[in-house]
């Protein structure tokens, strides 16, 4: 195989070229010298091999995936011990390893089992899979779309949920509201989920009779976002004090509905949306190239597209509708991850997810520590921490972040 | 690969581009597609490639229709690289090259695949930018990339659309010159779009002359280039000549009453 010349010379068939007449195929490499007056050493050891530099890439990419799992950890165990009562790490050590490995013997006091296991350690479970849901998908969604200023909340998501949660505040009305009875979180939750992901539908069906294609989807979502928010403006403006202070709340997003069941609930559909952005992640990278060429490399073009806006939705209309809406994650870990390594969705789907879930964490801990007891809305802490790092990156590399 | 196109037309929506054009490629053959500007060469191509679907007719690949075969066994046999326009996208020039590979790679990368990507971007003459960004390269540089990207797919069938039109004189030889060892070692087909008709002739056994999407002449570059088709098709009166080095063609002014500053003819 391959394109080395093997045959020891070779004479043209069929037609007689005069200036190519008993040339063997050694003639190429030739010229090439004589060409050349002083024929420098190949830079090979300068520069390596094309198998080194794959290599070494390869290795930067895989340390920040190391480095962003040993971040997320640090900013997990200072998450768990900061807070209003005071509990070590040790403490934390304690309590984890005696819920989830069996065999621990060691007993940590009632005091810090019950702050640990039933206050923060969902929260932080939340805010991990919360941050990998929206950043994986704003990675997924910029990704296919083309577009580096797309987030998880295009495709109209943020405003369908966010009309969804507000039907419900305000009107106690939604899909399975007899079930419920009366206005309660699940209504809530269910309503901005079932919105979220009716919008997405929506902006797809319309941009599907254009072939899907991406200005389409990003302008159709545009629309229906403004369709939804007007619907949510509306239902503000006829709303009591009561519910208009709740569905304020909830669109300025945060975590303090962390619970084991949404933890429950979330987690295996965040874990097998990644698996999908995972799984068409070579799909992804070849259509960087353009639809055409990608189509040419065996991609089916509409078929990925789909499944990776359809993954990174689901994950994220699910944590919105546990959540609200929090901003800018999503933005901004893909961009930072692209600026340290490129556009290998191989990496960058992971690394921005762990990405996403380290900033998450951090500013919610930050959010629930720093104005103690009043708790800071996470999305303004967000904002501090990621648009510095992000600003700092965007003008110190000058590589591009162009899609 | 035999390639046979059999009687295909083709409209952009109601803009009709193609009608019945048939023709057929043996393997270890090179086919240039010659003709004006929007006569319908990328048009013809992007149906070979797949890209669009004809109207009417098909287009088959060893005796299997091309629409019938399966997208990956597809991208192993038929390497495609697009008129050059613009979409430069922000990877290095390793990952663009790499690309090529997609179709033989399910997860991981191989020792062959990076083999595979070496030898075509030594081929190419793109191996020192292995770590740039494609977005950083000149015009030339990039189609060399683009190219090599093609190359590393390692297809049996090479779909080139203007594959030399930015590239240096050194460089267009060396591409067409590869491009035909290709076909005579390794028994590769190669069908490119081309707009240099001497390069053309040189180094194509036949060439397909299209005039408003359909076929004027097609056969052997001496029968194809006459002085009556030039102007024909292109409208351009030229001097058709068979010299030391095979068929030259110099072109020499427009047909009368075409192309002239404000009626100042000069003939
Ligand atoms: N996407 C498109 N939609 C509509 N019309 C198109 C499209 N692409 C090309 N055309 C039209 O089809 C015709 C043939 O275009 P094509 O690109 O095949 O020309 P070409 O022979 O490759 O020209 P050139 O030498 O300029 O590359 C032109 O009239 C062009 O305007
Ligand atoms: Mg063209």
């Amino acid at each position: 195989m391959g394109w080395s010349c093997k045959g020891p010379m070779f004479t043209l068939k069929h037609r007689t070229d005069p200036w190519n007449q008993g040339r063997d195929c050694t003639g190429r490499a030739r010229r090439f010298l004589a060409l050349r007056p002083s024929p420098v050493p190949r830079p090979r050891d300068r520069r390596g091999t094309v198998e080194e530099i794959y290599a070494s890439t390869t290795f930067r990419k895989a340390l920040l995936l190391v480095g962003l799992v040993i971040l997320l950890a640090a900013a997990g165990l200072v998450a768990a011990t900061a807070g209003a009562a005071q509990v070590g790490a040790g403490d934390v050590w304690r309590v984890v390893a005696g819920k989830f490995l069996p065999a621990y013997r060691g007993t940590a006091g009632e005091l810090a089992r019950t702050v640990v296991v039933d206050l923060r350690l969902p929260r932080i479970l939340l805010a991990v899979i919360t941050g990998m849901s929206l950043a994986g998908a704003g990675a997924a969604m910029q990704g296919v779309l083309h577009n580096p200023l797309v987030d998880p909340y295009i495709l109209g998501l943020s405003s369908g949920a966010a009309f969804g949660a507000a039907l419900a505040i305000v009107l106690g009305a939604g899909f399975l509201a007899p079930v419920y009875g009366s206005v309660g979180p699940y209504l809530v939750i269910t309503n901005a989920f079932v919105f979220g992901i009716l919008a997405m539908w929506l902006v797809y069906g319309i941009a599907r009779l254009r072939g899907t294609a991406p200005e389409t989807l990003i302008l159709g979502g545009v629309a229906i976002g403004y369709l939804f928010s007007a619907g949510v403006a509306l239902l503000k403006y006829v709303s009591e004090n009561e519910a208009l202070k709740e569905l304020v709340v909830w669109l300025m997003g945060g975590l303090w509905g962390a619970t084991w069941e949404a933890v429950r609930l979330l987690f295996p559909l965040v874990l097998a949306s990644q698996a999908v952005l995972l799984y068409y992640a070579w799909d992804v990278n070849a259509l960087l190239a353009g639809e055409e060429v990608a189509g040419s490399l065996g991609v089916n073009v509409r078929r990925v597209r789909l499944l990776y806006l359809g993954a990174a939705s689901m994950a994220a209309a699910a944590t919105v509708a546990f959540t609200g809406i929090i901003g800018f994650v999503g933005l901004v870990a893909p961009h930072i991850c692209r600026l340290l390594i490129g556009n290998d969705y191989r990496f960058l789907i992971p690394c921005s997810s762990l990405l996403g879930a380290a900033l998450l964490l951090v500013a919610d801990t930050g959010a629930r520590t720093i104005m103690a007891p009043t708790e800071i809305p996470v999305g303004v802490i967000t904002s501090l921490i990621g648009v510095p790092f992000f600003l700092g990156l965007l003008l110190k590399r000058r590589s591009q972040i162009s899609l | 690969m035999k390639i046979v196109v059999r009687d295909v037309t083709f409209a952009y929506n109601s803009h009709a581009v193609l009608h019945g054009v048939s023709l057929g490629v043996a393997e270890g053959e090179i086919v240039s597609i010659i003709g004006p500007n929007g006569s319908g060469k990328s048009t013809l191509l992007r149906c070979l490639a797949r890209v669009l679907q004809p109207r009417r007719g098909a287009i088959f690949l060893d005796g299997r229709e091309i629409l019938a075969i399966d997208a990956r066994q597809w991208a192993r046999q038929v390497g495609y690289l697009p008129q050059a326009g613009g979409t430069s996208f922000p990877i290095t020039v390793l990952e663009a090259v790499l690309m090529g590979r997609k179709p033989h790679i399910r997860w991981g990368v191989m020792p062959r695949d990076l083999e595979a990507v070496e030898r075509a971007m030594r081929y190419t003459g793109v191996e020192e930018m292995a770590r740039r960004p494609l977005g950083e390269l000149s015009g030339g540089e990039r189609q060399k990339v683009l190219l090599a990207r093609a190359l590393a797919q390692e297809p049996e069938v090479l779909l080139l659309d203007e594959p030399t039109t930015s590239l240096d004189i050194l460089h267009q030889l060396e591409i067409l010159e590869l491009l035909r060892q290709l076909a005579v070692e390794q028994g590769k087909a190669v069908i490119m779009v081309m707009h240099e008709l001497n390069l053309a002739a040189r180094f194509s056994d036949k060439l397909v002359l299209l005039k408003d999407g359909s076929i004027f002449a097609a056969g052997r570059p001496e029968k194809v280039l006459s002085v009556a088709s030039l102007k024909a098709v292109y409208g351009v009166e030229a001097v058709v000549s068979e010299g030391r080095f095979g068929l030259e063609v110099l072109p020499l002014r427009p047909v009368a009453g075409r192309g002239t500053l404000g009626g100042d003819d000069t003939t």
